[in-house]
């Protein structure tokens, strides 16, 4: 018998890889990176359900993960330096939810 | 850049969107809708049920035609504590034959709706998003896509919670995280007879959780649970504030939910479909933006029209279309546009259930959050632990155990008790008074 993966992931990867997305060739969201480096919270790491950002300690910046966003809203709300800049993603692109 | 015409612009075709747009179509106005998804519904998230009085208004007998899961005829209520729980559930099998609401998904929902509204000569565009308004003297006169400029005679935005449009019309301030909630939710597929058997219902008949205490850890939120013909839909909602504070990952609290004793047992062996996220504006009364200006109103999420204390996103958005729709027509007819015309709109809202409904709970969440710890943990937990006291058979005499449990009570909350009588008495009276 094989094995069969996990039916009900508690990975983030996993959960994403269920929702169906056209990705955009750029990014449809801009940290403010002179801010992210004196943001002492980086809320946008804990309150993105998508994990869309990640603090690279090495590069002392944010890195975005634009590609698996749910375009929720909830990082440019939650920013505490007010200075995220966030789109849409354009026209014809970004998440396109099935079943919810 | 080229124009274009219409009696109407309506921003997005969600619920609020195409109320609006079917509302003015059925008095032949010439509507078109702008969507960004390409589908009404592809960009969409909610909960899980829409409510039939304010849907038959827009749809009458909607469930006729229209893809609905499920008809809800139960209710429950789970206070949990780590591994145990107190879960409250009303039934009536009399909501089989008069519906309250259905579960629906969205996707495919919204594109129905969609569909009734093109059938009624509504032009929807899809795949297009709406970068700006467009202003002369001081009056919106229509939109900017990506490509062009399309001018109408009135603009409805309904573009949701995050509304850009809104915030550029000067109609709306931005959120702050104290009111707003962070919605994830996990779309679980089941076989029809296990979802039947787990959570005893015959047939179509459905059943919805509202899910309170411990896996909230401690921030204003709740979970819930709905269910579709074979799927199961679990999710939470929480402050995003809170959220924030805790350093938790929206994931990892439903994650843990999940595993809740209670729950785990319903969702076993299930396979997930869809994970989704939305906002869900919890402001309430005091955060509802002004509602129009010269040559637009607002309608739906962009509004933050949710009453969250009974889960009512997707009603508000119905009815505060078909409000803007009827005072669209009679501005159209005077061929008059100026915010003094479209205060009817607002006029309309306040005399409405909504704004009622939304005064009735102004300092709900206000309560809330002042009161976390006693509301969302504290006293949920006495009452389990009460019952715990009450259904257990240990040789202790009851009136002992009675007694232990009040001077446990107020050996904890000490003079504090009168603090939250206080707290309780006030709320009850905000929401029955005042």
């Amino acid at each position: 018998m094989i094995k069969s993966k996990k039916l009900i992931p508690e990975n983030i990867d996993d959960k994403l890889y269920t929702v169906k997305y056209n990705p955009d060739q750029k990014t449809h969201l801009y940290p403010n990176q002179d801010d992210c480096m004196t943001c002492i919270k980086k809320t946008c790491t804990i309150v993105c359900p998508a994990n869309v950002y990640y603090w690279d300690e090495d590069l002392n910046k944010i890195l975005v993960g634009y590609e698996n966003c749910l375009e929720c809203g909830a990082c440019r709300i939650a920013c505490e330096k007010q200075s995220l800049g966030w789109n849409y993603p354009q026209s014809g692109y970004g998440v396109s939810f099935k079943q919810s | 850049m080229k124009k274009e015409y219409a009696d109407v612009v309506v921003v997005g075709a969600g619920p609020a969107g195409i109320a609006a747009a079917i509302t003015l179509a059925r008095a032949n106005k010439e509507v078109v809708v702008i969507e960004r998804g390409s589908f009404p519904g592809s960009k969409n998230v909610f909960g899980g049920a829409i409510y039939c009085q304010p849907t038959e208004e827009i749809f009458p007998e909607f469930w006729k035609t229209a893809p609905v899961e499920r008809f809800n005829i139960e209710h429950k209520f789970a206070f949990l504590g780590e591994d145990y729980g107190t879960v409250l559930g009303y039934k009536n099998q009399e909501h089989s034959k008069k519906f309250n609401s259905f579960t629906v998904m969205r996707p495919k929902w919204d594109r129905w709706c969609a569909e009734q509204a093109e059938n009624t000569g509504v032009h929807i565009v899809n795949e297009t998003m709406v970068t700006d308004l467009l202003e002369e003297d001081g009056n919106i006169v229509g939109i900017k896509t990506e490509l062009e400029c399309f001018y109408a005679r009135l603009v409805i935005i309904a573009d949701g919670v995050n509304s850009i449009l809104a915030r550029k019309a000067g109609l709306r301030n931005d959120f702050r995280p104290k009111d707003i909630a962070l919605g994830v939710k996990e779309v679980i597929k089941l076989p029809k007879e296990t979802i039947e058997d787990r959570f005893n219902l015959e047939g179509n008949s459905g059943s919805i959780h509202t899910i309170l205490g411990n896996p909230m850890n401690n921030m204003v939120g709740l979970g819930f649970i709905y269910t579709n013909l074979d799927s199961v839909v679990i999710g939470i909602g929480v402050s995003l504030e809170d959220l924030s504070n805790s350093g938790k990952k929206p994931y990892d609290l439903l994650n843990e939910m999940k595993k809740h004793p209670a729950i785990r047992p319903l969702i076993k062996g299930g396979e997930l479909l869809e994970y989704s996220a939305h906002l869900i504006p919890e402001g309430g009364y005091k955060c509802i933006p002004k509602l129009y200006g010269n040559g637009v109103m607002v309608v739906g999420d962009a509004a933050m029209l949710v009453n969250n204390v009974h889960w009512e996103g997707t009603n508000l958005a119905m009815q505060s279309g078909k409000l803007a729709a009827q005072s669209a027509i009679i501005a159209l007819d005077k061929n008059d546009f100026s915010e003094n015309t479209l205060s009817l709109y607002q006029k309309k809202i306040d005399e409405s259930f909504m704004m009622k409904d939304l005064k009735t709970y102004k300092n709900v969440m206000d309560f809330i959050k002042n009161n976390k710890k006693i509301v969302t943990d504290f006293y949920p937990a006495k009452a389990s632990e009460f019952l715990n006291q009450f259904i257990t058979i240990d040789g202790i005499p009851k009136r002992k155990k009675y007694f232990s449990f009040i001077s446990n009570l107020l050996k904890e909350r000490k003079l504090y008790i009168f603090k939250d009588i206080w707290a309780f008495t006030n709320i009850g009276r905000s929401i029955l008074l005042k």
